[in-house]
């Protein structure tokens, strides 16, 4: 009787567990893609801003891109914009509190409008920069910028991130899922052969004692935390990668590549290591037993045996390398650039997410321009894993 | 058990009691609230001071939501930030407690030593690429900056870059130690830290706000007497009705034993 209800209330307990993990994930899903989602929403203009010029300005409507170039004064002409001839003048709202005294503004600052619409009523030139609730909007001789959304194009295929650049922030990530893709992929193919090489090693050729002394350790390579890896790749690797290759900046894309190749050896070796001793005895003694040498063997039996295995070694070490972020945060040199070559400083998802999300307002632009890239770099890891699963349930015996 | 919990929740209680307050933002000033809590907390057993560090714009964030007594910074309060404490009824109160010099450092094997304001602003925007526009050697310059979300980031680019943004693509380094590592290996390197990093790794180059009549120095002497462009001030934030809660410890700060703390640890003195 005790023995039957517990046995109900264990299997209670198990299948409500297993519930309480799916609602998470579930849960952790819908958060990150409606946060993300958010910005899209968002006008390309700092929230709570706006962009005032005199209503004389025939200028109408300003991408962001061109409201940086503004900004950081690479346009100094309203020509350039469709405008008339005259240089631009650049006005904060911090400008104002030089030009008149708190009492002025009104202790609420409930004359600021006013004093805001006069600045730029008598000014052809100006373009102003000021929060929504002081906005002139009302007043004579002021015209309000019109500014877009953010589009799914600039998120995409913009090339540029400044995250906290005024009045218009860029959110491009291209350089940074290009910068994750090749850092990855160089890893390895770095990995990959050195991997499998020791698993080879370890389940055909190395004797027990070596074995058994030698798996432990491999496995203990994927206990260090990552952190420790950076800076070891910062302090030796960046100093050794610039001195070989003569390049003027030791954090490049290699030096990220041969971190996060270390990080994911462990994982390649012991699933391919476990795929090839999982050979039947049988199968690789008919093997013997029809003349072949030990070196055949390995190469048309384990090998082909295995295969299923050792693509999900491969797959899980893509993974692993795709979603390091401490060690490349360190070594890569964190530029949001379109990698050209190998040398290169590159920037990848999640060192971009761990270095500014601490940061970034809650709820703000930036903060969901992270937690989109959040989803990004999920969807990127659930097509890798969802590969691996495929391929490790292929029995493949075909080939044999 | 029972006596354990009626015995904890005294505990608790007492603790809140006394003044507890706690203080949150940035790294830079970190060092400063630190020594001063630990040094305070001596000579006021009752006391209980915590300090936690996150960034200037945690701090001020925290402030806002009311989980900080005070927020430290090393940039001045935003207009919005002012303005939202405004709306939720509140005056806030701004303290300097010390200042700090910003540093232009570059690698001890590069023979530059002077620069000017515009020159170091044509090469973090990307117009000054190689060191012998700027009388060096024919050598790729390197530029790191900071993450954006830091303080000194927002401090350097409004001081020295006059509001512009860097160059997209510019290498930026999570902390002050990383950058001085990465310096210290690069020859071609140029980046910005507090004074308070500068060692023997790296060189600090003298700098000029006068378009080149006038090359200073970054030190504490320099900073001190107002010569040395490129220093801003550090702040306590806190409300206007906590003030009898804080103002003990704002007070041992200011006294001539927490800006000894100041001087210590490599910040310039508010007297």
């Amino acid at each position: 009787m005790f023995r039957k209800i517990s046995n109900i209330i264990v299997k209670q307990l198990l299948t409500f567990s297993g519930a309480i993990t799916g609602i998470a994930i579930l849960f952790i899903s819908i958060f990150l893609f409606k946060e993300g989602l958010g910005l899209f929403k968002s006008p390309a203009i700092e929230e709570g801003y706006a962009l005032f010029v005199n209503s004389k300005n025939i200028v109408d409507n300003l991408t962001a891109k061109e409201i940086k170039e503004v900004f950081d004064s690479e346009i100094t002409n309203w020509h350039e914009l469709g405008g008339e001839d005259i240089e631009i003048r650049i006005f904060r709202i911090d400008e104002i509190f030089q030009h008149y005294s708190d009492e002025e503004l009104g202790e609420d600052y409930q004359f600021l409008p006013e004093k805001l619409a006069e600045v730029i009523r008598e000014d052809e030139s100006i373009v102003a920069f000021v929060p929504v609730e002081f906005a002139p909007a009302q007043h004579v001789g002021v015209k309000e910028l019109m500014v877009d959304n953010i589009t799914f194009s600039d998120y995409f295929a913009g090339k540029e991130w400044l995250p906290t650049a005024t009045p218009a922030p860029l959110f491009g990530t291209l350089p940074m899922f290009l910068g994750t893709l090749l850092v990855s992929l160089v890893a390895i193919l770095f990995a990959l052969p050195l991997g499998l090489g020791v698993a080879i090693y370890l389940s055909e050729l190395a004797q027990e004692r070596i074995r058994k002394f030698l798996k432990p350790i491999i496995e203990l390579l994927a206990g260090i935390p990552s952190v420790v890896y950076g800076f070891f790749g910062l302090v030796v690797l960046a100093p050794l990668v610039q001195k070989t290759f003569n390049l003027p900046v030791g954090e490049t894309a290699l030096t990220g590549s041969l971190i996060l190749a270390i990080m994911a050896l462990p994982t390649i070796i012991s699933v391919a290591e476990d795929a090839m001793r999982n050979t039947p005895r049988a199968m690789r003694e008919a093997s013997l037993a029809l003349g072949a040498t030990h070196w055949q063997t390995i190469y048309k039996v384990v090998i082909p045996y295995a295969k299923s295995g050792i693509s999900a070694a491969v797959v899980l070490g893509i993974g692993r390398a795709i979603g390091e972020t401490m060690a490349v945060l360190m070594v890569t040199g964190n530029a949001a650039l379109i990698p050209t070559s190998l040398f290169d400083p590159i920037r990848t998802i999640p060192a971009t997410i761990a270095a500014e999300l601490g940061e970034a307002p809650t709820g703000g632009a930036h903060y969901q321009a992270l937690f989109l890239l959040g989803c990004v770099l999920f969807l990127i890891t659930m097509v890798i894993s969802i590969t691996a699963e495929m391929i490790s349930k292929k029995k493949n015996y075909k080939d044999m | 058990m029972k006596k354990l919990v009626v015995l904890s929740l005294g505990v608790v209680f007492a603790m809140s009691q006394s003044n507890a307050q706690k203080i949150k933002g940035s790294e830079t000033v970190l060092p400063i609230t630190q020594k001063a809590a630990e040094l305070y907390i001596k000579s006021n057993p009752k006391s209980n001071v915590s300090v936690t560090g996150g960034g200037s714009g945690v701090g001020i964030a925290a402030l806002i939501g009311g989980s900080t007594d005070i927020a430290q910074a090393s940039r001045k309060m935003k207009f919005d930030e002012r303005q939202k404490i405004q709306q939720s009824g509140n005056t806030v109160k701004e303290v300097i407690i010390a200042y700090d010099a910003l540093a232009v450092i570059i690698n001890p094997g590069n023979k530059v030593t002077n620069l000017t304001r515009e020159q170091v602003e044509g090469i973090f925007t990307g117009k000054i690429k190689n060191w012998k526009e700027v009388g060096g050697e024919d050598m790729k310059v390197v530029p790191y900056s900071r993450e954006t979300s830091s303080g000194t980031y927002e401090f350097f680019k409004e001081s020295v870059l006059k509001n512009k943004n860097p160059m997209s693509g510019i290498m930026s380094m999570p902390a002050n130690g990383a950058i001085i590592q990465s310096v210290k290996q690069t020859k071609g390197a140029i980046a910005y830290v507090g004074l308070a990093y500068v060692n023997k790794d790296v060189k600090a180059v003298h700098i000029s706000y006068d378009k080149g009549k006038t090359f200073v120095e970054p030190s504490v002497k320099n900073a001190i007497n107002k010569t040395y462009p490129i220093v801003r001030p550090l702040y306590f934030y806190y409300l206007k009705r906590h003030e009898a809660k804080v103002k003990a410890f704002v007070d041992y700060i200011l006294s001539p034993a927490g800006q000894q703390i100041v001087g210590d640890v490599g910040y310039v003195t508010v007297k």
